[in-house]
């Protein structure tokens, strides 16, 4: 399941090619990571986590608050030291080449970090400075990503009065201000509406066809399954799982989920009952799960004996299931 | 992906627009450029929100020594100078406080810039991680916005200046080298300050109470009004210690002649220069440590 074929198609630094192509064998390899890790203090925040990412690929990281996820993208993007492994983003090692990593990578942090005292498209235009870009080629830049981000009529606004999706977007095309191969993004949909997620992924998704590598954390399984190409599942700073959403599901979850609920009290008591249905049972506070190849026969089941749920469900297995069975625990808090 | 490199030179503020869309240079033009200015591209970005309140940045420069002194020449200058002008060196009043007022004003801005904005910077807005997660470093984020303050203290102190010279307070030729003096003398208390406020991790008020427990005595017992040798020994070494102190009488010597033996002169810079390298080294470590984290 671990599919590390990748890895040997070699990570050589000097042989940096553009991209654009579509997918022919091999694609080469742009992040590497050995044994990853990072501590603070006592706390080990990444624990020896191992994964490479080949060019154009939206690969995930999906796990629960405080997995690593986090640590580990800062450390992909060249802001925190690693304690001990190997990364390698472009072949190169972002502890002692910090700006010329930077340099290849578009970053959307968790927390928004706009100017706010400057207006929408300035910044734009201040960040790409940051490159050493000339005007002559911000100037149109900044106004070609404002239409991508469906920003152009708030090119003079104030950013303060910019609505949370918005600022996600300017966020956004600030991280392409650059044109670069590689997007980090760290929760880039947390604490937006279901519309505004929407928008966010369509933005996302075209970079994708135009062969960015993104590199994305979530804790949300619908936006894991919409975006990533491959994902790895991240508990308490290591790898639970590695694989495409579809293979996670397969090796790890059945086709099908009934969802019981009997009454919070009840769910426990019951549960014996539903002994033998189903190939698995998982029992939550307020639901009970029975995973199953065939979901309604396994809820004709479920009557034939007798049982009478408040409410009943039958769906596809989803990666909050694959997170259940690997860790126990449940994905969002 | 690097054809591009190089063919477009750095256009800085021009505006030009080009008929085909141009693309970005390549990572490693932009790394090596960054490396090289980023410094600079990080004091044009602070440059740019001074500019958002350049209104009362003006007001200030302008205002603070048309005022201070309009009431010292016009109002305590003829009170003090009528009981003799020997308590001063033999100048007139105004001329003695002008280059302490001067001295005191980048102070007093440096007071300000460098810690709300780093607070910002690091906690409440976060402005330096955006910077941070493109080819700058966390100590070329801290130059540039030095960079852009020392351009606001020269700015400053040259208005400063002017309205000094209106007011004939520097006699000497070489009175123009206080806009310097005081440049430095704002760098040597700012830049110390500046790593104390990149350590503040929660906001309690600390930065208030610099203001009113080390800004103000300073300001008062700098030998601002009058001269250090008339307080009591008890209180004089805040003279000693005080930027202001070493400022304003290094002012003194090039904006009227004032005369003191040449080693303390030589003090004054080394004790002002000292700060300012301190506190350089200091912030940048900080800066390090806290970003990198």
């Amino acid at each position: 399941m671990h599919n590390k074929a990748t890895v040997s198609s070699g990570a050589a630094a000097g042989a940096v090619q553009p991209a654009e192509e579509p997918h022919t064998e091999p694609r080469r390899i742009v992040i590497t990571a050995e044994n990853l890790t990072k501590t603070y203090g006592d706390v080990t925040a990444v624990d020896g986590i191992t994964f490479s990412v080949p060019a154009g690929e939206s690969f995930g990281l999906l796990g629960p608050n405080g997995a690593g996820k986090s640590t580990t993208m800062k450390m992909i993007g060249g802001v925190t030291r690693r304690t001990s492994g190997d990364l390698h983003i472009m072949g190169l090692d972002p502890d002692s080449h910090g700006p010329e990593v930077r340099a290849h990578l578009g970053v959307v942090p968790q927390q928004d970090n706009l100017d706010e005292e400057l207006r929408v498209r300035d910044n734009l235009l201040v960040y790409g400075r940051y490159f050493g870009l000339p005007m002559s080629y911000l100037k149109p830049k900044a106004d070609e990503l404002l239409e991508f981000a469906q920003l152009t009529d708030k090119a003079k606004s104030k950013v303060d009065a910019l609505s949370g999706g918005m600022k996600r977007r300017l966020t956004i095309a600030r991280s392409l201000i650059n044109e670069p191969r590689i997007l980090l993004l760290d929760e880039p949909t947390t604490g937006l509406d279901p519309q505004a997620r929407h928008i966010l992924w369509d933005r996302l998704f075209r970079l994708k066809e135009q062969g960015v590598t993104l590199i994305l954390t979530t804790h949300y399984m619908d936006e894991a399954e919409q975006l990533c190409d491959r994902l790895i599942v991240v508990d308490k700073g290591r790898i639970m799982a590695e694989g495409s959403p579809a293979q996670l599901i397969r090796e790890h979850s059945t086709r099908e989920v009934v969802e019981l609920r009997f009454g919070s009290e009840r769910n426990t008591t019951i549960a014996a009952e539903l002994d033998g249905i189903g190939e698995r049972l998982e029992v939550l506070p307020d639901r009970v799960l029975i995973y199953a190849h065939d979901g309604e026969a396994a809820l004709e089941q479920v009557a034939s004996r007798g049982l009478r749920p408040l409410t009943s469900l039958v769906r596809r297995s989803s990666l909050e299931d694959v997170f259940l069975r690997l860790t126990g625990r449940s994905l969002v808090e | 992906m690097s054809e591009k490199a190089g063919l477009s030179p750095d256009a800085g503020l021009a505006g030009t627009t080009d008929v085909a869309p141009a693309r970005a240079h390549s990572p490693e033009i932009a790394a090596a450029k960054a490396r090289r200015w980023g410094a600079f591209y990080y004091a044009e970005q602070v440059l740019r929100v001074m500019k958002g309140y350049s209104w009362s940045i003006i007001m200030y420069s302008v205002g603070h020594p048309v005022a201070y002194l309009f009431a010292m020449g016009v109002g305590l200058a003829t009170l003090v100078d009528s009981q003799g002008a020997g308590a001063f060196g033999g100048v007139g009043y105004v001329t003695f406080v002008a280059p302490a007022l001067l001295v005191s004003a980048a102070v007093m801005t440096a007071a300000n810039e460098f810690t709300f904005p780093v607070m910002d910077g690091f906690k409440w807005r976060r402005t330096y991680y955006g910077p941070h997660a493109s080819p700058l470093t966390p100590q070329q984020i801290a130059a540039g916005h030095i960079m852009a303050v020392t351009l606001r203290f020269l700015l400053q102190s040259a208005v400063y200046f002017a309205a000094v010279a209106l007011f004939g307070a520097a006699p000497d030729g070489w009175g123009w080298v206080t806009i310097l003096v005081a440049t430095l003398a704002g760098l040597a208390f700012g830049l110390p300050l500046m790593a104390y406020s990149a350590s503040i991790t929660e906001d309690k008020g600390q930065f208030a109470l610099v203001m009113r427990f080390i800004v103000m005595p300073l300001f008062l017992f700098s030998g601002t009004f009058f001269p250090l040798d008339s307080l009591p020994l008890a209180v004089r070494w805040i003279g000693w210690i005080s930027p202001i102190w070493h400022g304003t009488e290094l002012g003194r010597v090039f904006s009227y002649g004032y005369r003191e033996p040449p080693l303390l002169t030589v003090l004054h810079v080394v004790v002002l220069a000292g700060l300012a390298v301190l506190g350089w080294v200091l912030t940048r470590k900080q800066f390090a440590a806290r970003m990198g984290r």
